[in-house]
């Protein structure tokens, strides 16, 4: 029997499933009430309030998606939120890397703002941004927009100046103008490191968009679970964290998908010439 | 060939004279060299400290004529490289004038073709897309038709589609003769092309090389560290002096016969003759570079 489990290639989803349903054993068994003696609370029915029962957290999941089938709207709009601040973001942190890093003077006067912007911790800009934006999509955006831009723009940066001298060099020989340069060498090797980065991006994109809702707002997942907050619905809020952990993990996947496309022309490590 | 020599010679004598007022300076009278350098100096200087300075080459005068293969050897670290930078008009010399075909070069040279050392391809393009790169550039519109063309000729009729990491060396190598080559260039510049390859395969494209410029007959000038690759395919070879300020030590006319054959012509008497004579010259500056570099290290 052992032989056949053991852990190895064959069986790894069988591992990784089975670690996922001990968790959630646990978990249940530790705030059922009742069903064990209480180890760490006064009352049986503490462990149930403070964490949860993953029995009602899973029905609340399921009520959300099939039967009252209310959270597509929400997941619609954070969804909405995310996508803009990535494209927003990457956009802006692509034209102004790629600005800064060739105007080496425009480089130098806006290199202390630049890292000055980037060491300030920009949640703290959330509520401002409500302010400003109103509590809609846009403040959402553009918390988001402060997250991602930098990454982006520190990758273009990056890539801009590693640009092998080389293959610049024979870019011009072969009669390459300044945009042709622009567009055949700088932005084919800028992108490249945007998409080096393109995981963290999009998970910043992602949080920026759920930590702006959950500051304040009227639609998204963020919104759903300060809700619930404000009532000690817990199996609520937890059955929204796994709403997005889950929604986190399917855009990492896209984002996976999309990379593996783009980036063909990048060697992997330890890739075999196929004939 | 009488014909020949007459089509070869009246274009010369007719083009010499509205631009004999400009070739005034001596040694150039004679026909008008593809690419001419006339006492090019190039001197760097440190970013951080100005006062240090390093002066690369010095005083260098040296022609190409149309159709000729002329080699550059040299020590390593003798400025053979800032030669043919100067020549391709990626890098402006400190004093002196680079002429093309007469006329005085400004900004990039677009007469040139140009073979780096190292690798020159855009990875993100794949072989075909990198020799279509130049013709794109240009603006012409059958580019995958002539890229194609010119990837049959080097031998990679079937590997167009594939990534510069997919190929090895040897194939990039060819990839970016390819690339030079379909721009149809009259002047190729050359810098160590083939340094990076094993024995094999750069003799072999050695010869592809030297077939490919017999068909053509371009301008080449070819940068090489290596005596016996720079006698068995040039008309010509120059001896760079030891850096810093490298200057020409000594010419010599390579007069093997052609078609050669790279690995066959080595065993020649007459090769080695050559190889003795330029030898003795080199020596010497290999030595001083060798022992400058130590100096430094």
């Amino acid at each position: 029997m052992w032989s056949v489990i053991r852990p190895s290639q064959k069986t790894l989803r069988l591992w990784q499933v089975m670690v996922l349903v001990a968790v959630f054993v646990f978990w249940y068994a530790m705030t059922t009430p009742g069903l064990i003696p209480p180890l760490m609370f006064e009352n049986d029915r503490q462990a149930a309030f403070f964490f949860g029962e993953p029995i009602k957290i899973f029905a609340r999941v399921w009520t959300w998606f099939i039967t009252e089938r209310d959270i597509y709207q929400h997941l619609w709009v954070t969804l909405l939120e995310t996508v803009l601040a990535f494209a927003a973001g990457t956009i802006g942190g692509l034209i102004l890397g790629m600005w800064l890093a060739l105007s080496p003077v425009a480089g130098a006067i806006f290199d202390p703002y630049i890292k000055a912007l980037n060491s300030m911790p920009r949640v703290i800009l959330a509520p401002i941004f409500a302010v400003w934006f109103g509590l809609g999509i846009a403040s959402k955006v553009a918390l988001g927009f402060t997250l991602v831009f930098f990454i982006v723009f520190f990758n273009v940066y990056q890539g801009v100046k590693e640009v092998s001298p080389t293959v610049l060099a024979s870019a011009r020989m072969l009669g390459a103008s300044r945009n042709q340069l622009l567009r055949h060498v700088y932005l084919p090797s800028a992108t490249s490191w945007v998409f080096s980065s393109l995981h963290t991006s999009v998970g910043l994109a992602f949080v920026g968009a759920v930590v702006g809702e959950y500051l304040g707002s009227s639609r998204g997942v963020g919104y759903l679970i300060l809700q619930a907050e404000g009532s000690f619905d817990i199996n609520t809020v937890m059955a929204g964290i796994l709403v997005l952990t889950a929604f986190a993990l399917v855009l990492d996947w896209a984002v996976g998908r999309v990379e593996t496309h783009l980036m063909k022309w990048q060697p992997r490590a330890g890739e075999t010439e196929k004939l | 060939m009488g014909e020949r020599a007459l089509s070869a010679g009246p274009p010369q004598a007719h083009r010499a004279p509205p631009r004999g007022a400009g070739a005034q300076q001596p040694g150039v009278s004679t026909p008008i060299a593809a690419l001419a350098l006339r006492g090019v100096t190039c001197t760097f200087v440190s970013r951080d400290t100005r006062s240090q300075r390093y002066t690369a080459v010095e005083d260098v005068t040296l022609h190409v004529a149309p159709g000729e293969f002329v080699s550059v050897v040299g020590p390593t670290g003798c400025g053979k490289s800032t030669l043919l930078n100067v020549g391709a008009g990626l890098l402006e010399p400190s004093a002196g004038q680079v002429h093309v075909f007469g006329q005085p070069l400004l900004g990039i040279n677009r007469r040139a073709g140009y073979m780096f050392q190292t690798e020159a391809l855009m990875p993100w393009r794949t072989a075909r897309a990198n020799v279509m790169a130049g013709l794109e550039f240009r603006g012409e519109t059958d580019a995958g038709a002539q890229a194609d063309e010119w990837l049959k000729r080097v031998g990679l009729g079937g590997f167009g589609d594939r990534y510069p990491h997919q190929l090895s060396g040897g194939m990039r190598k060819r990839t970016s003769l390819a690339q030079t080559l379909v721009l149809d260039p009259d002047i190729i510049l050359m810098d160590e092309p083939f340094s990076a390859l094993d024995i094999q395969t750069r003799q072999l494209m050695e010869n592809e090389v030297l077939e490919l410029w017999a068909a053509k007959k371009k301008a080449v000038l070819f940068i090489t560290h290596d005596l016996d690759e720079a006698i068995a395919m040039s008309d010509r070879v120059i001896v760079l002096s030891a850096g810093p300020a490298a200057h020409p030590m000594g010419e010599f006319v390579i007069d093997l016969p052609r078609p050669r054959d790279v690995a066959e012509v080595r065993v020649t008497p007459r090769f080695v003759d050559l190889h003795k004579a330029i030898w003795d010259v080199l020596r010497d500056e290999v030595l001083k570079g060798y022992a400058q570099q130590k100096l430094v290290a």
